[in-house]
C-alpha cells in the first residue's frame, strides 16, 4: 500500500526539518532574549531598536525574509555562512539564518509578557538589596519570567516547526519540498498528503503536550 | 513596567546610560556603514536602480496589481474561513460528543499541518480534479484553499473563546426567558462574542496577509512577493525591490496591527461590552487560559 514511498528519503526530509527547528529555536531564544532585555533595559536608544525591529521583523512575511537571505544575503552581499561551494549547506545555514531573525521576535515578546507576570514587589525587593539592573533581570526576574512563558515559547516553537516548511522556497531539501515533489510525480495524492499531514502531526503533537505539561508543573504559584 | 526593574537614575547610572548608548550607537553605525559600503560594493546604491519606484511604472505594472491580488486573496479567505470557523467553534462546545468529537479532531488536525502543505495539496487536487478551473485561476484557488482551512481551525478556538469568554449569566437569562439553545447562540452568544472576538480577527488577518506570499514563491501566484521578482527581472534591482516590498508589507500590516489595538482598547474601556477581550494574538489561545478570561470586565453581566 506504501510502495509510493520507495526511492524517495521522506524520514531525510522529515530529519532535515527537524534540524532546522532545533538549530533555529536555539538561536531565536538567545536573539530573543537578548532583544527582551533590550525591551526593558533603562537605556532608552535599547529600548527603540527593540521595539524597532520586533514591529518590523513581525509585519513582514516570512517567506520574505526567506527568500531574501538567497536572493539577497547570498546572491547580491556575498553572504554564504561559510558554506561558498557547498549549495545545500549554504541554503540550509540561510534559512537557519532566516527563521532566527523572524522567530526571536515572537519569543521576544513571549519573554516581555512573561517579565510582566513577576509581581512588582520581586524587582523592588532586588532593587533594596542592592542588585544593580542586570543583576536584578539575570537572578530574580529572567527564571521567573521563563518559568510562566513555557506555554507561549511552545506555541511559538510549534509554529517555528510548521514554518520550517518555508524552506523549501529556497530549494533546501525538507519535508514541503519533498511533498511537491512527490505529489507532482505519483499517482496517490491523497496518500502522499496524508503521510507529511501525519509526520508533522507527530512532530508538534508531543511538543505541545509535554511543553504544556512542563509549563503546570514549573509554573510559579502565586 | 520598565521602571519597576531600575532606579530612577542617579549621577553613576547616568553616566553608565550614557556610555552603553554611545557604544550602542557605534555598534549600529558600523553595521550600517558596512550595509552601506556593501550595497555600494554591488552598485544596489545607483539612482537608475531607484528611479523606477519614484515614477510609478513600476508601482502600476508591478506593485499595485501584486499588492492586489495579495490583498484579493487575503479578503476571500477570512470571508469564507469566519462563517467556517464559527460552525466549527459552536460545534466543538455542542452537547452531542460525537459533534464535539469530529469538530474538535478536524480543528486540530488542519491547525497542526503546515499551510504551505495544504496549498501545495490543493494546487494539486484543482491539478487532477475535474473542475474545470483554469491554470491562470490555479493559483489563487490553492492558495484561499489552504488558507481557509487553516484559519478556519484558528477562528474556530477564536469563536469558542469569545463565546467562553461572556458571562455565564447571559446564558441563563436567554433560558429564563423561554429561549432555546440555537436561538440563544444566534441571538444572545454570537453576537457579543463578535465583538470580543474583533480584535483578534483583525490580528488574524495580518496572519492571513502574509501568509499570501507562500503562494507567491511556491505556486506562482501573483501576489506582491512574485511581482517583486518581475519588477527586478526588468530593473536588475533586487535589493532595492526588496527593501520597497518589505516596506508595502511592513506599512500594510503595522496598519492593521494598530486597528486591531485601537479596537482592543475602545471595546475595554467601552461601557456596554462585557470587557472582556481575547487577546491580541490567537495563537496563544490555550484551552487551559480560555476559562481564565470569563467575567474579566468589572461590569460583567450589567450589560443589558
Amino acid at each position: 500500500m506504501f510502495d509510493f514511498l520507495e526511492g524517495y528519503d521522506v524520514l531525510g526530509a522529515f530529519w532535515m526539518t527537524v534540524k532546522l527547528t532545533v538549530l533555529s529555536a536555539v538561536g531565536s531564544l538567545i536573539w530573543g532574549t537578548l532583544l527582551a532585555g533590550m525591551r526593558v533595559s533603562p537605556v532608552p536608544l535599547m529600548r527603540g531598536f527593540g521595539t524597532a525591529y520586533v514591529n518590523i521583523v513581525r509585519n513582514i512575511p516570512l517567506t520574505v525574509i526567506i527568500v531574501f537571505t538567497s536572493l539577497g544575503l547570498a546572491d547580491i552581499f556575498g553572504v554564504t555562512m561559510g558554506a561558498a561551494d557547498n549549495f545545500d549547506v549554504q541554503g540550509f545555514r540561510l534559512a537557519v539564518l532566516g527563521f532566527t531573525a523572524y522567530t526571536a521576535a515572537f519569543v521576544c515578546e513571549a519573554i516581555r509578557s512573561g517579565i510582566n507576570t513577576v509581581p512588582l514587589g520581586q524587582a523592588e525587593a532586588a532593587r533594596a538589596i542592592g542588585l544593580n539592573f542586570s543583576q536584578t533581570l539575570r537572578l530574580i526576574v529572567l527564571p521567573q519570567a521563563f518559568r510562566a512563558v513555557i506555554n507561549p515559547l511552545a506555541n511559538v516553537l510549534i509554529a517555528l516547526t510548521k514554518n520550517t516548511t518555508v524552506a523549501a522556497a529556497i530549494g533546501v531539501a525538507e519535508a514541503a519540498a519533498l511533498m511537491k515533489t512527490m505529489i507532482e510525480n505519483e499517482a496517490q495524492t491523497l496518500a502522499i498528503g496524508a503521510v507529511f499531514a501525519f509526520g508533522f502531526v507527530v512532530l508538534t503533537l508531543p511538543t505541545g503536550l509535554f511543553l504544556g505539561w512542563l509549563a503546570k508543573r514549573l509554573a510559579v504559584k502565586r | 513596567m520598565s521602571s519597576v526593574l531600575y532606579d530612577t537614575p542617579g549621577p553613576r547610572a547616568k553616566r553608565r546610560n550614557v556610555l552603553l548608548s554611545v557604544v550602542f550607537t557605534l555598534l549600529l553605525l558600523l553595521t550600517l556603514w558596512w550595509v552601506w559600503q556593501k550595497m555600494d560594493d554591488k552598485n544596489q546604491l545607483e539612482w537608475n536602480l531607484w528611479e523606477p519606484f519614484t515614477t510609478g511604472e513600476a508601482w502600476t505594472t508591478y506593485l499595485l496589481p501584486g499588492l492586489g491580488n495579495t490583498l484579493k486573496a487575503a479578503a476571500i479567505s477570512m470571508v469564507i474561513a469566519l462563517p467556517l470557523g464559527a460552525v466549527f467553534g459552536i460545534a466543538r462546545m455542542s452537547d452531542h460528543a460525537w459533534v464535539r468529537g469530529v469538530a474538535g479532531t478536524v480543528v486540530e488536525f488542519f491547525r497542526s499541518i503546515p499551510v504551505l502543505l495544504l496549498m501545495l495539496f490543493a494546487n494539486e487536487f484543482y491539478v487532477r480534479s475535474s473542475m474545470g478551473i483554469s491554470s491562470e485561476e490555479r493559483p489563487l484557488y490553492a492558495v484561499v484553499t489552504g488558507l481557509v482551512l487553516y484559519n478556519a481551525s484558528v477562528l474556530a478556538e477564536v469563536v469558542r473563546a469569545g463565546i467562553l469568554s461572556l458571562p455565564k449569566g447571559q446564558t441563563e437569562a436567554a433560558y429564563a426567558v423561554g429561549l432555546r439553545k440555537g436561538q440563544t447562540m444566534t441571538s444572545i452568544l454570537l453576537p457579543q462574542a463578535v465583538t470580543v472576538m474583533l480584535p483578534a480577527i483583525v490580528s488574524q488577518l495580518v496572519v492571513i496577509v502574509k501568509d499570501t506570499a507562500l503562494g507567491g514563491v511556491m505556486l506562482g501566484f501573483t501576489e506582491l512577493l512574485n511581482s517583486r521578482s518581475t519588477l527586478a527581472a526588468n530593473y536588475a534591482n533586487v535589493i532595492p525591490s526588496f527593501i520597497v516590498v518589505g516596506i508595502v508589507f511592513i506599512v500594510v500590516n503595522f496598519l492593521l496591527t494598530s486597528f486591531a489595538s485601537w479596537l482592543e482598547q475602545r471595546l475595554r474601556r467601552s461601557k456596554k461590552s462585557t470587557g472582556a477581550v481575547i487577546g491580541d494574538d490567537p495563537a496563544e489561545i490555550n484551552p487551559a487560559a480560555v476559562r481564565g478570561t470569563y467575567g474579566t470586565g468589572e461590569n460583567a453581566g450589567g450589560g443589558f
